[in-house]
């Protein structure tokens, strides 16, 4: 039984049964697959992780948002006057999180690729995308940059889905797509 | 020489019980039992008020009851559990006496201390940091502390689990090799120490830095070595509640492994994989490779699943073979059917082996995909993923053994047999609902551990998909059915120890089942049941993993 020593004292000689051999082997294939399938996707896949990511303070960040704003403002929205602004396709454009909002709201073109960077002035914040559904770890003094791609048009939440304190569950951005 | 009294006979069981152990394992256990209930109490709170038609508590008594209910029940109420499993798996399956009894109490009660100081200070209402604890967000210096005396404790525990181990080997008390459960409580027991290593390694300078000590406490460091605590302490779970079940098959049916060989060679692909998976936490994280990434979330290359799925068949083929051998030989499913399910012990541990496979097991591995935890990371579907772990999983199990411990261990028969027949059902019914309405609500982009599902008080206006709101509701029912069923449990369990008949003789035989001294037939499959349930459940497997990927192609792109 297993609540006792092995019957049989030499036990790593005994047969195996004929189910588990065929398990084991279709399940090892199974799991080489899934893990040829990561390596796969970075090669074939559209969906993926840069890694790209700098050192910087969230002063020298925040000056590069109030850059970015200053330069691209076309307009304010939300009961905060948040700035909206339209960046050119294909340029950097940044992100702020903070206790306890997403500065500023972006406006992208669809089908056009911007080099995002997000990164936190303060505690960790989530970056989740709805309905998109792209959630991404922000820290503070990370810059991560990735490069989106909008492929639908239309306003999405940045919902923030890391807990950071008691008005987390306030703590909601915009983000536009627009036709060209 | 140990005296004869140092040791008693269990009437039940015919297990010899060292006295020194069967007081701590007496101990560690109802003390989980404690901080089960508490810790599930915390857990409906925050299923209530995730429920937007009930919104029960306000915003920060979410926070605290949210912290107070992951650190009760994915550390205390495991490890406790554990440790009573370890010495039960060396000590009493041994028919050794434990080491040093007198240090098992100084462990216990660190593990008592640290556990009431964390609470305390959560409680209290200013360290409502999360079970994670992320920095910067800074925690009162004592909810650190707590942590810490919490993890000496279950190290003192570890310890003496391997201590008796050696104690048994030198006095002799069992011949050949330690039977397989113990072995999976020593494949437990080395993750855990691993696990308590990457605690002490994060926590002792978190202390520090939250008493100022030191200024500057990197976070993205910190969670690659809090992984290494967080998530590692999640697969003493997943060891420890496959040596449970691997115990039950046992204990029920005197079934005996298939083969020891591959049971054992499944146990040992945990202590070299299972442990380094820290990373499925750390998927969208900036600053780490993507190659960091691939090897540590697959655990090398999935070899720890390929372990877990081992297991999968073995479970079930050893209570199988064990049943045929009785007689259940129609069909491919007669031994199934004819299984006492009004039994909680099986009953319990059935539905724990299939919910961990089906819920916990694929989303798991389904989620731990770089690319494919872009959908996932941080969204309510991750705290479903873990309740069709740890809650319908590992609590189920150790529920389920509890259920055998309480006469071996306390000399008394279950009260409310009706009640305890059904408890099972009730708690797997109910949590393995709330992992399903939790991960089908992530999968809409809900995010975990937020209040306000209208986001009333924000700049900006989002709606999440009505479906997000109907599927928090049947959580918030599910949770209801689950708390019915823990607060069974701990009315059977209590009731039982307290007013509970005595045990006199073996109502039943004791489970006369020596049955099966040796199978293992290459030529002939003689677990075709348990193989055509392991094939329904690859082909899930299948189909939802790459169900995922097909999701994900339809997203933005990014790169």
């Amino acid at each position: 039984m297993s609540i006792s020593p092995p019957s049989q004292k030499i036990w790593w000689r005994e047969p195996i049964e004929k189910a588990e051999i065929v398990w084991v082997a279709l399940a090892l294939v199974w799991c080489l697959i899934m893990f040829a399938m990561m390596p796969l996707w970075h090669l074939k896949g559209s969906q993926n992780m840069s890694n790209e990511a700098y050192r910087i303070s969230p002063e020298a960040f925040q000056e590069k948002v109030e850059a970015m704003v200053s330069k691209y403002k076309v307009g304010t929205t939300g009961k905060a006057d948040t700035p909206v602004v339209h960046p050119p396709p294909g340029s950097d454009v940044y992100l702020m999180a903070r206790l306890w909002d997403w500065y500023p709201v972006l406006e992208l073109e669809k089908d056009k690729s911007y080099r995002v960077h997000i990164s936190s002035l303060d505690w960790q914040h989530g970056f989740s995308l709805q309905p998109a559904n792209i959630n991404l770890q922000v820290h503070p003094g990370i810059d991560m940059v990735v490069t989106l791609t909008p492929t639908t048009t239309g306003e999405f939440g940045i919902v923030c889905n890391e807990f950071c304190g008691i008005g987390h569950h306030s703590m909601l951005g915009k983000l536009r797509v627009v036709g060209k | 020489m140990a005296a004869a009294a140092e040791f008693r006979t269990c009437p039940l069981t015919g297990l010899k019980l060292h006295r020194g152990a069967e007081a701590l394992i007496k101990a560690n256990a109802v003390t989980a039992i404690v901080v089960l209930a508490v810790g599930g109490l915390f857990g409906l709170l925050v299923a209530l008020t995730r429920w937007p038609a009930v919104k029960l508590l306000p915003a920060d008594m979410f926070y605290l009851a949210l912290t107070a209910h992951g650190i009760d029940i994915l550390i205390v109420w495991c490890i406790f559990f554990e440790v009573a499993l370890m010495y039960f798996a060396s000590s009493t399956l041994l028919g050794s006496r434990l080491a040093t009894p007198k240090l098992g109490w100084v462990g216990y009660g660190l593990m008592v201390l640290g556990a009431a100081v964390t609470n305390w200070k959560v409680l209290e209402g200013n360290s409502s940091v999360m079970m994670t604890s992320y920095v910067p967000m800074q925690a009162d210096p004592l909810f650190y502390l707590g942590l810490i005396l919490f993890a000496v404790g279950a190290l003192i525990a570890c310890f003496i689990f391997l201590g008796t181990l050696v104690i048994a080997k030198e006095e002799k008390t069992y011949q050949g090799s330690i039977p397989l459960v113990t072995f999976g409580a020593l494949v437990a027991c080395i993750i855990a120490v691993y696990t308590i290593a990457s605690g002490a390694i994060i926590l002792i300078p978190t202390f520090l830095w939250s008493i100022g000590l030191i200024s500057h406490i990197d976070p993205l460091m910190y969670k690659i070595i809090w992984w290494g605590m967080g998530h590692s302490s999640q697969q003493i779970n997943v060891a420890a509640h496959i040596a449970v079940w691997y115990a039950i098959a046992a204990i029920v049916f005197g079934a005996k492994p298939l083969s020891e060989k591959v049971s054992r060679t499944a146990f040992l692909l945990y202590v070299f994989f299972l442990q380094i998976a820290s990373a499925h936490h750390l998927l969208v994280e900036p600053g780490l490779s993507s190659s960091y990434k691939i090897f540590n979330t697959s655990y090398g290359m999935y070899l720890a699943v390929l372990g877990s799925m081992i297991h999968g068949l073995t479970v079930p083929g050893c209570i199988e073979a064990a049943q045929r051998a009785k007689g259940f030989n129609n069909g491919l499913f007669e031994w199934l059917r004819k299984a006492p399910w009004g039994n909680p012990v099986f009953s319990g541990m059935f539905l724990s082996l299939v919910l961990f496979g089906f819920l916990g097991g694929i989303s798991g591995v389904t989620m731990g995909v770089e690319q494919i935890n872009i959908m996932i990371h941080n969204t309510i579907y991750v705290p479903g993923h873990f309740h069709g772990t740890v809650a319908v999983g590992t609590t189920l199990a150790f529920m389920a053994i509890t259920y055998f411990l309480v006469p071996v261990l306390f000399g008394r028969e279950l009260i409310m047999p009706g009640l305890a027949k059904i408890q099972p059902y009730l708690f797997g019914l109910g949590m393995g609902g709330a992992s399903l309405f939790m991960m089908g609500a992530g999968t809409l982009g809900v995010s975990r551990r937020h209040w306000d599902l209208a986001f009333s008080d924000a700049p900006h206006a989002f709606e999440y998909p009505a479906a997000a709101y109907l599927l928090l509701g049947l959580n918030g029912i599910s949770a209801i059915i689950a708390t019915i069923g823990g607060i069974a449990f701990v009315v059977v369990i209590v009731g039982s120890v307290l007013f509970g008949k005595p045990v006199v003789a073996p109502k039943v035989a004791p489970p006369a089942a020596p049955a099966i001294t040796q199978h293992g037939n290459a030529a002939a499959m003689s677990v075709p049941g348990t193989f055509t349930l392991a094939m329904i459940f690859l082909v899930c497997f299948v189909l939802y993993y790459f169900v995922n990927w097909k999701y994900l192609a339809s997203t933005w792109g990014m790169s």
